[in-house]
């Protein structure tokens, strides 16, 4: 009746689990019963649990993301302090607990912290970026968002229901195999990965028929804000490598239920081939984080320099050129599996090249300042800090790159060292200066701008301390993954480490602490115009918040950079551009297709995880008359009359009149 | 293609007629772009447009699953393990059956949009219906292949060579399925709804998916049933 | 080291001295001086550099003193007991590498980002002598410059690949007059098993090889993956079931070391370190006929035993080895090791699955 799930499923006999299962679960039920007690549920199941607007989507996307992140920080807490203790000694985390918490700190990190944080990004501000109302596909982005916050759901329930994978955040066979690994662990991983994964592939093909196919009037390809090209060229890498995820999840899967022999042990098994298909997965994965990131930095080294992109072509091509050459990398992480010399030396060199384009970038943000007014708010200072962390990381990645370095450092804590390095240069900062950036466009007022200061500099100070001494220990011939260290000279590195770890503890103090103030002080932290920052790209255009319409009248732009044209016009002519003739607009009705698949999706996955195989079967029902009933609805759109419009676009000019006069008593613009 | 309102079809016959060089690319010639395509700096394209590229794009994608699935074929062939080889598990006969319905029923399924353009209920139903029993001969033949083989004692369970060739056919068997889901749903809002814009965007969304999944087809019995019978 | 009268330099000195206490366990003019002299011309590369840094005045200088003495000292930690001491020639050559990039790449890195700070600092808002060029975004010249760059460093480098992935491929046997010494390795759960077919012996968890001979590995795994690393012998690779991987390594001088499974493969992965030996050859072929005959059998009765999972073995030597064994075992004509048993009480409370069929 309930398959393989019995009591014996909830971890009584583990502490660890047991209580933060039991704080987990009391502060989701004081959650839900403070917005009960409030009477908040109208509103949010109006406006954003069943919003199509891609800004409440990415605004979610981003949440979930953040609170991702902070499991997986605790993840790493946990396992930094546990080699620090467990020196000759056994630890507080016995090895199938410590093998959880490395699995879920890498797979929660990657697939269901940075992964939303980037999609969220994209998805707020393409659109208000490419001048149009929304993306392609509004419901779907809905359905997209709630799939992938139904895989986060199902980590986490592994937690207090059975347990996680222990095989590593990609689960090799023959260790993922059932004979193996028997037990739930693998299974909730890949139905996990696979529902988010869908969500992903999903906002890949909207963001990619956006930013093709929908573009205002003007916005030829080569006059879209760089953001705009990094994520196509993102998006792009979704659509042709989470296939592969999907394809190669989906074989283990039927290994581990039917028996059958793609990367089996025996029997014609393959296991090398499951390395093969998910690396070719994998890489493209992590340039799928990074493009947008650069798309983030090339925003604030632009706007914080008060000058245009140094060498815009240049970027494009470098953007594509890493986009293409990200597909043809993948065996550089196993080239100790003895490919031999000649396979060996094409990734190595295509690695390698891949640093051409990466360089290009970095000098043109250096020419971005070059003969700017550089303002080193706190997105600045994450982008100064991401230039020094990225280059030292990408320095390391390339000695990764030449196969006979990588033979003594593979899998050690060198390469770790390496690929946070990147990761957290590149992609976590990115997401902080970018958080920074667009927070007051998102929400109408500022975040708090000396608690920001502190948390970059505990975050780039604690990164650094936390992650020099695992490149020692990674020449000192320490693998990655041990659950107890045998060599106690190795300690004064680790105590190095877990002091790191204190200090980056300290940096998201900090960043919770900027946001309580900020929203405490919101009324005097109030963006009123806009425009806080001097913004040179067409979000800057529209009131903070934007309405759900994004722009009254949608632009007509006429070089790059239509902001900063606008702007400079306006200035010039000591006045707004002529009131526009407002007509009625067509949105997109709410819909609660999204939130519904995604909770027979969650059952499904859960019954399949335990092979409650009737459930499973009612779920899919369930999922699929969602659709049809879905699809029978007669109203897609709703019309804005266009007094609201008009309405609404007043109060908008009359804040950039304001800030018309601001703009003209300082100095005149350039 | 130039948004003026026509069904796709007739539109492109008659600029074949007025231009047949151009064949469509008339946007980029000289001249302005036009309108709704998307093209150029003209303002986001038409509806119909955005959601057959989108689905293109989706359809690139279902094309990647495919491929990892034709690669773990192509290591595996040989992954016997003692088993039946890929030359004694074929039939190319009833092969042939499967493949003479899926292209017939690509081919009705052509018909019926033909008769959707041209607005026409009966007809588009008829084809539309015609398609899915085609479909259904396809899939039925498919199960019955596999349930001889599993009477034979040939599984997937008995060697990597059956898991990758149960897998790639199962996988386009099971995509065949799905559609002849959406087929009946189709068949159900046509019928109830008309023609509205967004029944006819399903449409081709749906006319898309079958005939790709024709394409993939014609890969799988060159690759497996014809190079398989042959080794 | 010379004394040097300004603080950093002081402390490079005091640094040296630590490192002059390993010239203890390496004397000059020993084998390994060349290691010894890669480390400190290293380090006398960072001190020239910063040498020259002190003559510029300003800011970038006195920020990169400090990473720069961070660098140093990282370099020198690192110089013994790992990777960049290596004990013979292949590890040499994969060493010999990592450190050429690192300093072919950092004569890239570091001028890169003390030219992002520069340019920051100098066009910061508040420098009124900086000059303004709003419309300043693009030049042909430095886009050229700025393509080549890197280009030209990952042209150099590719070279660099090729040669050193074609000289120090694991599968190349080593130049030597010496005949190789044969070991066959098993990765088991989890632990290591060497068969020495040649000597007619095995051992557990524990290597010993003869110095100056090289020793050619094959190298299979009798359950999951796992990799063979000796780290101060040099090269990895996987050991995979089913499959026979093949490694050339060799140890230059009598030494104590260790090994590691560098692959994670379970529960008792953190104890999958095995003890490495190298002796003078003589005292090997003592050490092999003295175990021949003495101690157990490597049948297949004992091998079964050996596929169990297991934790923290202790070294154990076969005196006599069943001479198809390995074969066996990479064809996997004896089957693979079950996996985690159900009575084991470390899966109480976890469901076991029945073989994936249900």
């Amino acid at each position: 009746m309930f398959g393989k799930l019995s009591l014996s499923a909830i971890p009584v006999s583990q502490p660890i689990p047991l209580i933060t299962s039991i704080i987990v679960i009391l502060v989701a039920l004081g959650v839900l019963a403070l917005i009960t007690v409030k009477r908040w549920w109208p509103y949010l199941w109006r406006e954003w649990i069943t919003s199509v607007d891609h800004k409440r989507i990415g605004v979610m996307y981003c949440l979930l993301g953040v609170v991702m992140l902070i499991r997986g920080f605790a993840d790493a807490i946990m396992m930094r302090t546990q080699q620090a203790v467990a020196i000759d000694a056994p630890g507080y985390l016995p090895p199938e607990h410590y093998d959880q918490i490395f699995t879920a700190h890498g797979t929660i990190m990657i697939l269901f912290g940075a992964m939303p944080l980037v999609l969220g990004f994209m998805n707020f501000l393409v659109p208000l970026q490419l001048g149009v109302r929304d993306v392609a596909f509004p419901t779907f982005n809905s359905v997209g968002f709630w799939l992938t916050a139904s895989g986060a759901l199902l980590v986490n329930v592994s937690l207090f229901i059975g347990e996680f994978a222990r095989t590593g955040w990609l689960p090799y066979p023959p260790l993922s195999e059932t004979a193996y690994t028997p037990g739930v662990g693998v299974d909730y991983y890949l139905w996990a990965v696979q529902i988010s994964g869908v969500g992903t592939l999903i906002t890949g093909i909207n963001i990619v028929t956006t930013v093709l196919k929908m573009r205002c009037r003007g916005m030829s390809y080569l006059r879209m804000p760089v953001f705009c090209w990094t994520a196509l060229a993102s998006c792009l890498l979704i659509v042709a490598a989470f296939p592969i995820l999907t394809a190669t999840l989906a074989m283990l899967t039927l290994d581990r239920y039917l028996g059958w022999h793609y990367f089996s042990n025996t029997a014609g098994g393959n296991p090398m081939m499951f390395v093969n298909l998910v690396w070719a997965w994998g890489h493209p994965e992590v340039y799928i984080l990074v493009l947008p990131s650069f798309g983030i930095f090339s925003e604030v080294f632009s706007t914080f320099s008060g000058k245009p992109l140094f060498g815009y072509r240049s970027m494009v091509a470098a953007t594509l050129f890493i986009c293409i050459v990200s597909m043809l990398v993948w065996l550089h992480h196993f080239f100790t599996m003895g490919a031999g010399a000649a396979v060996n030396t094409f990734f190595g060199i295509s690695s390698s090249i891949i640093a051409v384009g990466t360089g290009v970038k970095i000098y043109n943000w250096i020419f971005t300042m070059y003969g700017g007014r550089v303002r080193f708010e706190t997105p600045m200072l994450w982008s100064m800090g991401f230039i020094f962390t990225f280059v030292i990381g990408g320095l390391t990645g390339v000695l990764l790159a030449i196969p006979p370095a990588d033979f003594l450092t593979h899998n050690s804590m060198f390469l770790v060292a390496h690929f946070h390095n990147v990761i957290v240069g590149g992609v976590v900062f990115a997401i902080f200066a970018g958080y920074e950036f667009w927070f007051p466009k998102a929400f109408g007022f500022r975040l708090h701008e000396g608690w920001g200061k502190a948390a970059f500099w505990f975050a780039f100070v604690g990164f650094w301390v936390t992650f020099t001494p695992l490149y020692v220990l990674g020449l000192l011939g320490m693998t990655r993954r041990l659950q107890h260290i045998n060599f106690p000279e190795w300690s004064p590195w680790l105590y190095i480490s877990v002091a790191g770890v204190g200090i980056l503890i300290l940096g998201v103090i900090s960043q919770v602490t900027q946001l309580v103030v900020s929203i405490r002080d919101r009324d005097r932290l109030r963006d009123v115009s806009g425009d806080p920052w001097d913004g040179r790209s067409l979000e800057w255009a529209t009131p903070s918040p934007p309405p759900f319409f994004n722009f009254a009248v949608m632009p007509n732009v006429e070089g790059e950079e239509a902001y900063w044209g606008i702007k400079l016009r306006a200035v010039e002519t000591q006045q707004l551009s002529p009131e526009p003739e407002y007509v009625p607009i067509e949105m997109p009705v709410n819909s609660p297709v999204g939130i519904y698949t995604a909770f027979f999706t969650t059952v499904f996955g859960f019954s399949m995880i335990w092979h409650i195989w009737w459930l499973a079967a009612v779920a899919l029902v369930a999922a699929f008359a969602g659709f049809v009933a879905f699809a029978w609805r007669d109203v897609q759109e709703f019309e804005v009359p266009a007094e609201e419009v008009a309405r609404v676009d007043r109060a908008r000019r009359a804040a950039r009149e304001a800030l018309l006069e601001r703009l003209s008593r300082q100095e005149a613009l350039p | 293609m130039t948004y003026t309102g026509l069904p796709a079809s007739v539109e492109a016959i008659r600029r074949v007629r007025q231009d047949p060089h151009r064949l469509g690319h008339r946007a980029h010639g000289p001249g302005e772009p036009v309108e709704g395509t998307g093209h150029g700096g003209t303002g986001p394209a038409s509806k119909r447009i955005i959601v057959g590229y989108g689905f293109w794009i989706f359809l690139l994608s279902d094309i990647v699953i495919f491929a990892c699935f034709f690669a773990a074929f192509a290591v595996q062939r040989g992954a016997t393990a003692g088993g039946p080889t890929i030359g004694e598990i074929v039939d190319i006969r009833r092969v042939g059956f499967e493949t003479a319905a899926l292209l017939l029923s690509s081919y009705t399924c052509m018909l019926s949009f033909a008769a959707t353009n041209a607005r026409n209920r009966l007809w588009t139903e008829i084809f539309l219906l015609l398609t899915g029993l085609l479909g259904l001969v396809f899939v039925a033949l498919e199960l019955w292949e596999f349930v001889e083989l599993a009477g034979r004692g040939i599984t997937p369970q008995r060697s990597g060579m059956l898991t990758s060739f149960f897998g790639l056919v199962g996988l386009h068997g099971l995509h065949v399925t799905l559609g002849g889901l959406w087929l009946a749903t189709m068949m159900a809002q046509v019928l109830l709804k008309g023609f509205r814009r967004e029944i006819i965007h399903r449409l081709i969304c749906f006319n898309l998916f079958w005939h790709a999944l024709d394409i993939v087809w014609i890969g799988i019995f060159t690759i497996v049933y014809l190079m398989g019978s042959g080794a | 080291m010379r004394q040097v009268g300004t603080p950093e330099t002081r402390a490079i000195a005091a640094a040296g001295r630590q490192h002059r206490t390993l010239e203890q366990h390496h004397p000059v003019g020993s084998p390994d001086d060349a290691e010894r002299r890669t480390c400190l011309s290293a380090i006398q590369e960072d001190l020239s550099r910063m040498r020259g840094l002190r003559l510029r005045k300003g800011a970038p200088a006195h920020a990169c003193r400090g990473p720069l003495l961070g660098l140093v000292s990282l370099g020198l930690a690192s110089c013994s007991g790992g990777v960049l001491d290596p004990l013979g020639p292949v590890g040499a050559g994969d060493a010999t590498i990592l450190i050429d990039a690192t300093v072919i790449m950092l004569a890239i890195v570091v001028p890169t980002i003390l030219l992002a700070f520069w340019v920051a600092w100098r066009y910061r808002a508040s420098n009124p002598r900086a000059e303004y060029l709003p419309y300043w975004s693009y030049s042909g010249r430095i886009e050229a410059v700025v393509w080549s760059i890197p280009t030209l460093t990952i042209m150099f480098l590719g070279g660099l690949i090729w040669i050193g992935s074609t000289r120090l491929d694991p599968f190349r046997p080593l130049p030597s007059e010496t005949p190789p010494l044969e070991v066959q390795v098993v990765a088991l759960d989890w632990k290591w098993l060497f068969i020495y077919p040649q000597q007619g012996i095995a051992t557990v968890n524990q290597l010993v090889v003869p110095a100056g001979t090289p020793v050619h590995f094959s190298i299979t795994s009798a359950s999951v993956f796992n990799v063979f690393f000796v780290p101060r012998l040099g090269s990895m690779i996987y050991a995979m079931p089913g499959m026979i991987s093949q490694l050339h390594l060799q140890a230059d001088r009598p030494e104590q070391t260790w090994g590691l499974s560098a692959h994670f493969s379970g529960d008792g992965f953190s104890d999958m370190q095995f003890a490495v030996k190298s002796v003078p050859a003589a005292d090997f072929q003592a050490w092999a006929a003295g175990a021949r005959g003495a101690g157990p059998t490597l049948d297949q009765a004992a091998y079964a035993g050996l596929t169990q999972q297991t934790q923290r073995v202790q070294p154990a030597t076969y005196g006599a080895i069943d001479p198809r064994l390995f074969d066996a075992v990479a064809n996997q004509t004896l089957p693979p090791g079950p996996g985690p048993q159900p009575e084991s009480p470390e899966h109480t409370g976890r469901e076991i699955s029945s073989g994936g069929k249900d």
